[in-house]
């Protein structure tokens, strides 16, 4: 409620009592021992949205500032992975790809893949990188790895363009379910923000986490029907894997942007189901953990 | 008590020791949760196994409240709870027990720069700094040509900050700190920060936003700023507070205990002398500035002596904030008799960097060392800033110069000056 949203209140204040405000009339801060589990203050998250923008926007400018290559990485990287899984599992290993042109069903999956490690790769170092301002000045610490599962949605715009492009050139015409893209786009930056928001506490706490990512996100690709379709697994098996969030995602991409392959089934709703758990579980989990974070990191 | 802006009750605040020094690791914590995994979701704030002694009470049953318009020097050792105490108040830590509450908007000088990114530009990081320290979008627009006035870094505001000086960007992040406006400013230390010009500058500043009526907790090692800026003073020792009154009386009462510290560990030793106040000769000060580091030093340290001293030793360190020592010296040989003695130690020169120093003497008397820390500090300031190239760490300082010098530049004194392929001459 502190934060930053006192501005207006003060302003007018300040004119009401000519200068100086009477203690009485000020808004009261409890500073005490948190206890309880879920004592989430939106108010005031909403209040510091300003501060996530410059995050988001440091993050974006800092990003780009020094690279050469700059926007092209953000396309880079799922292009070249594109090529070398049409290759080898395409053309070579002849693949299932619902009768999609290689390229396009890859790129597909990797457009949310990528979007998805990168934000955890941000996510859990964030904390840990702004240790010296989270040290020193408060603000809702939630913000930090909001901002850096947001920041990854530039890039993914640059990368979706280039799939625009790509769709065009196969001459591949999206059905209605286009319509339900925003929904699978929400359900990708949710899992981002589930699984971010645990290893970001997580990582602050505990510092061997950062050393796992590299391969947590190696074996969780090829958990995820990124290189191989989830028609792959048999049919009643299919609901567990939906457990993987980021098969309901993929998939989910998939039938909406190009029409063809898994239309939404259990292993969606399971999938949904796992993100929700996730983000609220990691939602709590981070803000149990906020308080200590400066003292530890 | 609903008149106080700043109302602080039993406040406590504990920290594991381990926190400080070992980072946890998930591994054995996984190993642990397998056996109760309750405990996973429980903070480490939880109680720890019976006479566990890693934990330290960093602040135990501090209460006090401040009035609005007050300004309020905290003084005390390094270590003894300040900045954590203010750290609570900033919220960016949570106290372990009792509690404060405060009234209106507050906000936090902790560091100066925080958040200031290299790659971005003066107006860039004015915008970003300004964000974290909590003001809105519009406010820093509306005050965007004041701070970099104050900041006096005008022509230089859109290339990136990491071509700043120290100087520079010491400026601008405290001209948008300055710029704060909050009822309440909690500022640690920041202005002993820089050149003298900048921290008279900064106290300035500090005086006019005080006398705007705004409520400032003021954390500071030199004495003179808290005589200056305050009118009441607390004096946080070893967690505690040991007291709460008028800044004047206070900052002279601390002063007397510094030294008296040193008595008291004197007498208790059965020392044969003890030591009373310092200075530097040329000036009659503690305080040293870059130039004067430079040249010979004088410093005077007085002691009375009880009993006679033959074949003593005196050893005399200098060390820093981190209690690294820098400097010491040993004379053998040391014969005294009772009475006053000044123990003067000329230095050529003492090329240190800016920062807090503390003389550690000792004195052996044939039989046992008696250990004496001087107070008051050393203090070592800029005058100018001579450091373009951004911060640099460590002690010393020292000029020094960097030149390159490539191959074929030897080549090119003749055929006795070719190098062997690992390049070292052959003589």
């Amino acid at each position: 409620m502190m934060f930053a949203s006192c501005m207006s209140m003060h302003s007018e204040m300040t004119e009401r009592f000519g200068g100086q405000i009477p203690p009485a009339e000020l808004p009261l801060l409890r500073i005490a021992p948190p206890h309880g589990w879920l004592n989430l203050d939106l108010k005031e998250l909403w209040a510091a949205r300003e501060l996530l923008y410059f995050f988001i926007w440091r993050d974006v400018k800092v990003r780009y500032k020094q690279t050469a290559i700059g926007a092209a990485w953000a396309v880079l990287q799922p292009f070249m992975t594109m090529v070398v899984f049409s290759l080898f599992f395409g053309r070579l290993a002849k693949m299932d790809s619902h009768g999609l042109p290689y390229p396009v069903f890859y790129y597909c999956a990797l457009l949310p893949w990528m979007y998805f490690a990168t934000a955890l790769q941000n996510a859990t170092n964030v904390v840990v990188e702004q240790q010296h301002v989270i040290t020193k000045v408060y603000f809702p610490r939630l913000v930090l790895p909001l901002s850096a599962v947001a920041a990854g949605l530039f890039d993914f715009a640059i990368a979706f363009i280039v799939f625009l492009g790509m769709m065009a050139y196969y001459r591949i015409m999206p059905g209605w379910a286009i319509l339900l893209f925003p929904g699978f786009l929400l359900l990708a930056v949710g899992t981002a923000l589930g699984v971010g928001l645990w290893l970001s506490a997580l990582n602050a706490i505990y510092r061997d986490v950062r050393y796992v990512i590299p391969f947590l996100v190696q074996f969780w690709l090829f958990a995820s029907p990124v290189a191989y379709p989830s028609s792959l697994v048999p049919e009643r098996w299919r609901w567990l894997y939906g457990l993987n969030p980021m098969a309901g995602v993929i998939e989910g991409f998939r039938w909406a942007l190009t029409g063809h392959g898994q239309p939404p089934n259990l292993m969606l709703a399971v999938s949904t189901g796992m993100v929700l758990l996730l983000v609220c579980g990691g939602l709590a989990y981070f803000h149990k953990m906020e308080g200590t974070m400066a003292d530890v990191v | 008590m609903s008149d106080a802006i700043i109302h602080v009750e039993n406040l406590g605040k504990r920290y594991r020791i381990g926190e400080r020094e070992r980072y946890l690791a998930l591994r054995d914590v996984l190993t642990r949760t397998a056996l109760a995994p309750v405990r996973f979701f429980q903070a480490r704030k939880t109680t720890p196994r019976n006479g566990d002694s890693t934990h330290i009470w960093a602040l135990r049953d501090v209460s006090f409240d401040v009035g609005q318009g007050e300004v309020v020097g905290i003084l005390g050792r390094n270590g003894a709870g300040k900045t954590t105490l203010l750290k609570i108040l900033a919220r960016v830590t949570f106290p372990t027990r009792g509690f404060a509450e405060v009234r209106g908007r507050l906000g936090s000088l902790l560091e100066v720069g925080t958040g200031f990114h290299p790659e971005l530009t003066g107006r860039e990081n004015i915008f970003l700094s300004g964000a974290i320290l909590g003001m809105r979008k519009m406010e820093i627009s509306r005050k965007f040509d004041e701070i970099v006035s104050f900041a006096e870094v005008d022509k230089f505001i859109d290339t990136p900050v990491k071509h700043f000086s120290v100087g520079m960007r010491m400026r601008l992040a405290f001209a948008v700190a300055a710029h704060l406006e909050p009822e309440i400013l909690l500022v640690d230390e920041v202005l002993s920060v820089g050149d003298l010009e900048f921290q008279k500058k900064c106290l300035g500043k500090m005086g006019s936003v005080a006398e705007g009526g705004r409520t400032i907790l003021f954390v500071s090692h030199q004495m003179n700023q808290i005589r200056r800026l305050c009118k009441r003073a607390l004096w946080i020792d070893a967690g505690g507070l040991r007291a709460d009154g008028p800044a004047m009386s206070l900052v002279n009462q601390y002063e007397a205990a510094c030294l008296s510290r040193a008595e008291v560990s004197a007498a208790q030793a059965d020392a044969p002398l003890t030591f009373g106040r310092w200075q530097v000769e040329a000036s009659g000060t503690n305080v040293l500035d870059l130039d004067q580091t430079r040249g010979g030093i004088a410093i005077n340290i007085h002691a009375q002596v009880f009993k006679p001293l033959r074949k003593g030793q005196y050893l005399i360190s200098l060390k820093d904030a981190n209690n690294t020592i820098v400097w010491s010296y040993l004379h053998y040989d040391l014969k005294l008799d009772p009475g006053p003695v000044v123990f003067i130690q000329e230095f050529d020169f003492l090329p240190l960097a800016p920062g807090v120093y503390e003389w550690d003497v000792r004195v052996y008397d044939g039989h046992t060392w008696s250990d004496f820390l001087l107070a008051p500090e050393l203090s070592i300031v800029s005058r100018t800033d001579s450091n373009v190239y951004g911060h640099l760490k460590g002690f010393l300082n020292v000029t020094s110069e960097m030149r390159l010098q490539f191959p074929h530049d030897e080549a090119m004194s003749g055929p006795a000056a070719m190098a062997s392929p690992l390049g070292v001459r052959e003589s």
